[in-house]
């Protein structure tokens, strides 16, 4: 008898931190890729301390198919299907909440040249000042992404990508940034981000 | 020289510069529409604005002339936007003033937003008939009645709100800032201090609708 009482309660306890989240919109199946802390795996980027709103467009976007690099295909299509608009929110007000890290994974010997086009672009070869959406220290703002201390691989898989055709939002100008940007100047922004805090 | 051997030459020298004239005009069109998309990442695809970090003003409509002495204002550093004098100072004035006349011919709907919350009514009040109490002329004597502007004088009707609030709250602080250039901004820097920041929301709700 004594055995079932310390059964239940043990059971009590693991399920006391779930009922804020209903079911599948828990942040525990997200946290396979993105980790524990939300930090970001190689594939996974980061979501912790990324802006709310933007993580909430990014999961319609991924419902809707619009994001549609490969990986999103493969992993974000079938994890976004079926998210309510509450769920969508939950996930998103968490996720900001939580406090990023810098993942430091980039080229030293590059963060010079990509700080640089970071904050004045180069206005010869039409490659805009990233700062003027994104802020001065990548911050991101509103659906604009903070990119401050992302994966070096991450930013960089992006922008390639992009390059290639594939999409993130409607009338996102990133096609169009990425197509002006040479594989160099991709790499030197990359590791510019990956440091900054 | 022999008569048919000068023809012949004289048909290489006009062709080559027929061919010159030609490829160097579709390298100048290509140019433009390089530079074109360059400016519309960040001012809008059909020149309608963005709220990016910061709020990009809608180019859409605007007077050629009034773009054409900004983008020379910020390579005078009469305007202070440390972006805009990256971007202008690599612009010949043949390529100035392509992209100055391209915006005019634009006309997509106001893209409104950023959060301003100024009263309608009390800035169309403010933009027909000024506040003779406080030395504020109407906007419509030089902006308008339907605001569009003219030469120097800059198109407000759909400007962004947010936009329109900060050059207007910072006028004195970011034109007219090379001393030994002074320019038409000085006109708006009296009209500026003597609004209060509730009526320039006002005039920036009411004429952020404006097609």
């Amino acid at each position: 008898m004594k055995r079932i009482w310390l059964k239940l309660a043990t059971l009590a306890v693991l399920l006391l931190p779930a009922p804020s989240w209903a079911g599948e919109a828990s942040p525990r199946n997200c946290t396979w890729c993105h980790g524990t802390g939300a930090q970001g795996y190689a594939a996974a980027p980061r979501l912790a301390g990324q802006r709310a709103a933007y993580i909430a467009a990014q999961l319609r976007s991924y419902a809707a198919h619009i994001r549609d690099n490969p990986l999103s295909k493969q992993y974000m299509w079938g994890a976004a299907a079926n998210l309510s608009p509450d769920a969508v929110r939950d996930l998103a007000d968490y996720f900001t909440s939580l406090p990023p890290k810098a993942a430091h994974d980039g080229q030293r010997a590059l963060v010079e040249k990509g700080q640089a086009i970071y904050l004045q672009g180069i206005p010869e070869s039409n490659v805009v000042a990233c700062l003027a959406c994104h802020g001065p220290v990548g911050e991101g703002v509103r659906e604009i992404p903070r990119l401050g201390g992302m994966s070096y691989f991450y930013l960089k898989r992006r922008l390639v990508e992009w390059g290639q055709g594939y999409h993130s939002a409607q009338e996102s100008p990133m096609p169009l940034v990425a197509s002006t940007l040479a594989p160099d100047e991709i790499e030197a922004l990359a590791s510019y981000l990956s440091y900054v805090r | 020289m022999t008569m048919p051997g000068y023809h012949a030459m004289l048909r290489k020298v006009l062709m080559a510069a027929v061919l010159g004239v030609a490829l160097s005009s579709a390298g100048h069109a290509d140019e433009l529409q390089a530079k074109l998309a360059y400016c519309k990442t960040c001012h809008g695809l059909s020149g309608q604005g963005y709220h990016g970090y910061y709020t990009m003003p809608r180019l859409a409509g605007q007077q050629p002339k009034y773009i054409e002495n900004q983008l020379r204002a910020f390579i005078e550093h009469r305007r202070k936007n440390q972006i805009m004098a990256n971007v202008a100072h690599v612009l010949s004035p043949s390529m100035l003033s392509a992209l100055a006349n391209h915006f005019r011919n634009l006309n997509p709907p106001p893209l409104g937003g950023g959060g301003s919350r100024g009263d309608t009514a009390t800035g169309k009040r403010i933009f027909e008939e000024g506040l003779p109490e406080s030395n504020v002329p109407a906007c419509s004597a030089c902006h308008g009645q339907d605001a569009k502007g003219q030469d120097q004088i800059p198109r407000l009707a759909g400007q962004l709100p947010d936009y329109f609030y900060n050059k207007l709250v910072n006028w004195t602080a970011e034109r007219g800032q090379n001393t030994s250039m002074p320019d038409s901004s000085a006109v708006m820097g009296p009209t500026s201090h003597n609004l209060t920041k509730s009526q320039i929301a006002a005039v920036a709700a009411y004429v952020s609708g404006l097609r």
